[in-house]
């Protein structure tokens, strides 16, 4: 059977894309980006294939283009994002994202005796190696690496 | 420095260490003074720590400063359910500096960021005690008249002790030389070693220190507990290796000091006391100064 050659989700004319989110963390995107928040029209497609992610997701917002500061937030939960903004159905920029200096919110502390345990503390690392992620507590000053990064 | 508050040794540059230094020094000459009169300094101690509990009120009171505060968390409003955040900001009403010790780490971080008042970090948790920092500095200047190129053997814990991870970091700004003698299991974190290779700073580890002791200016002895080993045996294996006798002493240098945060138990046999060598006890008084300096300091009083 010929497949019709079709997107899986619709193109929008003015906005920004969002494509190779891992699946399981699309919602953890929508999440530090607030996109849950806001009025404007949103289409999302997951668990779409990947040849790189195995599963991925692709986000298309229609009517908002990020600082990189606000992208680069993402950058934990999806390293390999990759942005197209989107005028007039054109791709007028390609972006990646960067692992920020620093991170304030979305991770939490590892060290399980650290006050942004106990109490509503906004969390905040200093990245201190971005390849292999690793941060180090702004309070506890101790160090949680990638395999033991939770996402708030 | 005025209105600072001091949660970690880093907190502070090589030039503020310095005139802290400076200024203990100066308190170590004349120790009362009335410089802290009319001022209020709450001393809040979360979880109890009598020495440096009373080095701090010791030194406040020697200045003419009053004190508020506990010495256990269990006679405070912590006991009643109180966040951190609400003792702070309602203490801070309170007083001119707050001076706290408390088990959860980044808590002293945390509260400075709330405070309104300077806040000394008096012990947090497994984390930072850059006031024990200080003095250990200032004992070592003293004692050896400088705190460049010298060669430190840290001995006993160096995996868990919060004052040797603490008095390293600082020291590695004066080309120092270390010597890490510890059982196998509380080695010298990797984070640690890496920070002093990145330095390119001299350091070597060692199980037994009886062969190598000639070399030290400074041997600064740390407890091994008991409860840090998994395997008792082990522990039994080590656990007098660690102990520094007075007869171990005789090969080593005439300017050699003893150095030891206390409390001690077995660690250091008590037949060292009498040997001028040894140095714990005049460290500790060292801290009253060092305490008035930092105090004084943060308050913009000197």
């Amino acid at each position: 059977m010929k497949e019709p050659k079709q997107l899986s989700v619709s193109a929008i004319q003015n906005g920004t894309v969002i494509d190779h989110v891992p699946a399981k963390n699309l919602f953890k995107v929508i999440q530090i980006l607030g996109l849950d928040k806001i009025e404007n029209q949103i289409t999302f497609g997951t668990n779409l294939e990947s040849k790189k992610l195995g599963r991925k997701a692709i986000i298309k917002i229609s009517g908002v283009f990020f600082e990189d500061e606000d992208i680069n937030r993402i950058a934990l939960v999806a390293p390999d994002a990759k942005l197209n903004i989107i005028k007039d159905y054109e791709v007028v920029e390609k972006k990646v994202v960067e692992v920020p200096d620093i991170i304030v919110g979305i991770a939490k502390c590892m060290n399980p005796k650290c006050i942004t345990n106990f109490e509503p503390v906004t969390t905040r690392f200093k990245v201190v190696s971005k390849k292999n992620v690793s941060l180090k507590c702004h309070y506890c000053e101790k160090i949680t690496d990638q395999e033991n990064l939770e996402i708030i | 420095m005025k209105n600072r508050s001091l949660v970690s040794i880093d907190d502070f540059s090589t030039e503020e260490i310095l005139r802290i230094l400076d200024l203990t020094e100066e308190f170590e000459k004349q120790p009362t003074q009335k410089l802290l009169e009319g001022k209020v300094i709450a001393t809040l101690f979360f979880e109890p720590s009598t020495r440096t509990r009373l080095s701090f009120e010791s030194a406040i009171s020697r200045l003419g400063g009053k004190i508020v505060g506990f010495s256990d968390a269990l006679n405070s409003s912590v006991s009643k359910g109180e966040t951190l955040n609400d003792t702070i900001l309602t203490v801070n009403n309170y007083c001119d500096l707050i001076v706290m010790r408390h088990p959860i780490e980044g808590s002293a971080r945390y509260a400075s960021e709330i405070a309104s008042v300077p806040v000394i970090n008096a012990g947090d948790g497994a984390n930072q005690h850059p006031t024990q920092t200080l003095l250990d500095l200032y004992s070592i200047r003293k004692t050896q008249g400088t705190l460049d190129n010298l060669n430190i053997f840290m001995v006993g814990d160096l995996k868990y002790g919060r004052t040797v991870h603490s008095l390293m970091m600082a020291m590695s700004r004066w080309n120092t030389t270390f010597n890490f003698i510890s059982p196998e299991e509380l080695r010298m974190p990797d984070e640690f070693k890496l920070y002093l290779d990145n330095l390119g700073l001299k350091y070597y580890e060692h199980n037994d220190f009886t062969d190598i002791i000639s070399r030290a200016d400074i041997i600064y002895m740390t407890r091994v507990q008991k409860e840090r080993f998994s395997d008792p045996i082990e522990y039994e294996k080590v656990k007098n290796v660690y102990v520094l006798r007075n007869s171990m002493l005789k090969n080593t240098k005439p300017n050699m000091k003893i150095l030891h945060p206390l409390p001690r138990v077995n660690e250091i046999h008590q037949d060292v006391d009498s040997n001028p060598k040894a140095y714990y006890f005049e460290q500790a008084l060292n801290g009253v100064y060092t305490r008035q300096a930092i105090v004084c300091s943060l308050l913009g009083i000197k």
